[in-house]
């Protein structure tokens, strides 16, 4: 017979998440140095799907480009595809429309509310509440067919062009996204009475994964994980972009720094998109979504351009250096995901497994963004 | 102590209003469709494989300038047209596009200054054979007007 395996009591194990796992979202692989069942050291591993997004943008043309950007987070593409529009053009001075920026605000808007209701249903997943998933793709097949029915596309959407849009709103659009407001505003009471104050939840967020606000300035932590550490930090009001500064909205921050606090960081900025997508409609400007010369072949004159925007993970930045030809010399992501995501290995250190798998939840990965 | 018992309170109620909520869900009518049964119809601005539009004779748009071939960032647009004599104009004798490596981008039908492309609302696609994602866009085209 043989003997049962007894753990000698400083004996560690490896366990491996990923990264083929439910919980990672993705291919992302960590590899975990068990204590039992604590922790003892996380070592994140990424790669699995690296598609060399940035050597792609060197040989072709900067509007071949555009497919990219939104295979990089496919869950708030359009926020991707604008930090890039805006970069090539203010470096080509390429004057936009109003009305094509007002379309672009609220299309982003409502991406960032998409993207919010997959994490959060994705979130509660992890936790093990199902139905709350259900609810919220509900809502999200509504976005998702308003923005089918302008740009074409249901999750890819490339829809935004050098100086505009691909094609213009509609009436069905407007009224469509005013119907969802109202849905969307009651749906966010019933998701706080369902989720956000059931016990079990709270039970299992409440002071669990603190990330000091040390941290996030270290790892270059953007978006709602940083503002649930009270860094009141967003590029749509620190530095804005597009039509940004015409809005009135509030940035939500929680000083708690745990995971309840990130939690409800998105929770809130639901509510505060709508306010941006109500007020985006009502001050929409008539007139072209295009500019009057279609630029065709963009050539940006030699020197090296920044842009970045909020993106729904936080904030998106990208750099092209440009040596005068129609492909880019150079062209850098910054993925927020990437940052947020290496804060893990440190904070995870001691805590349960089933926390850390919370924690997990509470970054917002999307795999395929910071492996790009 | 009363810290405790509210805590033991409160949670329960928040329980019991959960429940409620998926209880009136469960009531609520059915949203999803039988896929194959019940289908979706697509939006008039659906972005779906690209198709030549025909002229009043039946005869294709384009005029093989080749744009929309330059514009694909992945290169799955082959065309070819010949100049028959007497005439000034190029006539398409091939058009061949490769859907396996599409991203249904649409800067194809962007670049076209003839409106000579368009979207197909044809979503229904799954193949076992990459062959069956070769599409000849003329021959597609002449077998709707014949």
């Amino acid at each position: 017979m043989t003997e049962p395996i007894v753990l000698q009591p400083d004996e560690t194990f490896v366990l491996n998440v990923g990264p083929q796992h439910p919980a990672t979202h993705g291919v992302l692989r960590v590899k975990m140095t068990m204590d039992g069942e604590y922790i003892y050291n996380a070592e994140t591993v990424i790669g699995y799907i690296h598609r060399m997004h940035e050597k792609m943008a060197e040989n072709r043309t900067y509007s071949q480009y555009l497919p990219n950007l939104s295979r990089l987070d496919y869950l708030s593409a359009m926020a991707y595809s604008h930090g890039y529009v805006l970069a090539v053009e203010k470096a080509a001075a390429i004057e936009v429309p109003e009305r094509a920026e007002y379309i672009r605000a609220i299309t982003v808007e409502l991406n960032r509310i998409s993207s919010h209701l997959v994490w959060f249903g994705a979130f509660v997943l992890d936790l093990g509440g199902f139905s709350p998933l259900m609810y919220a793709f509900d809502d999200r097949e509504q976005i998702l067919d308003l923005l089918e029915g302008i740009t074409g596309s249901r999750l890819t959407y490339c829809y935004f062009r050098f100086g505009g849009i691909y094609n213009d709103i509609d009436e069905d659009f407007i009224q469509g996204t005013r119907q969802f407001i109202k849905r969307m505003r009651k749906a966010l009471k019933m998701y706080r009475k369902l989720v956000t104050t059931n016990i079990i939840l709270i039970k299992r967020l409440k002071g669990i994964a603190p990330v000091s606000v040390d941290m996030c300035q270290r790892y270059g932590a953007t978006g709602p994980v940083a503002r649930g550490s009270g860094i009141n930090y967003d590029v749509r009001k620190n530095e804005p972009y597009s039509v940004y500064s015409d809005f009135d909205f509030d940035v939500p921050v929680f000083t708690e720094c745990d995971a309840y606090a990130r939690y409800n960081v998105r929770m809130e900025e639901m509510e505060q998109s709508l306010r941006i997508i109500e007020q985006g409609l009502d001050k929409l400007p008539d007139g072209p979504v295009n500019p009057e010369k279609k630029p065709k072949a963009i050539k940006l004159p030699p020197g090296d351009y920044y842009s970045t925007v909020e993106a729904g993970r936080g904030s998106f930045g990208i750099r092209i250096v440009s040596d005068g030809d129609k492909n880019p010399y150079r062209l850098k992501l910054r993925t927020p995901t990437f940052s947020n995501m290496h804060l893990f290995d440190e904070a995870c250190r001691g805590m349960l497994i089933a926390d850390a798998l919370a924690f997990m939840g509470s970054l917002d990965l999307v795999i395929p963004e910071m492996d790009r | 102590m009363y810290r405790y018992f509210s805590e033991i309170f409160s949670g329960l109620w928040s329980l019991i209003v959960g429940m409620r909520i998926t209880l009136v869900e469960f009531f609520k009518p059915n949203i999803t469709l039988h896929y194959p049964h019940q289908t979706v119809k697509m939006p008039a601005r659906y972005r779906g494989h690209i198709e030549l539009i025909a002229d009043e004779e039946g005869k294709p748009r384009c005029v093989v300038c080749g744009m929309c071939e330059k514009a694909c960032p992945s290169g799955c647009i082959t065309l070819e047209g010949e100049k028959p004599e007497g005439s000034k104009k190029k006539v398409l004798t091939s058009y061949k596009l490769d859907f396996t490596k599409c991203s249904l981008c649409g800067s194809c039908v962007d670049s076209c200054n003839f409106g000579a492309v368009e979207y197909s609302k044809e979503y229904n696609l799954a193949s076992t054979r990459k062959e069956d994602y070769h599409f000849d866009l003329l021959k597609r085209l002449e077998d709707r007007h014949s």
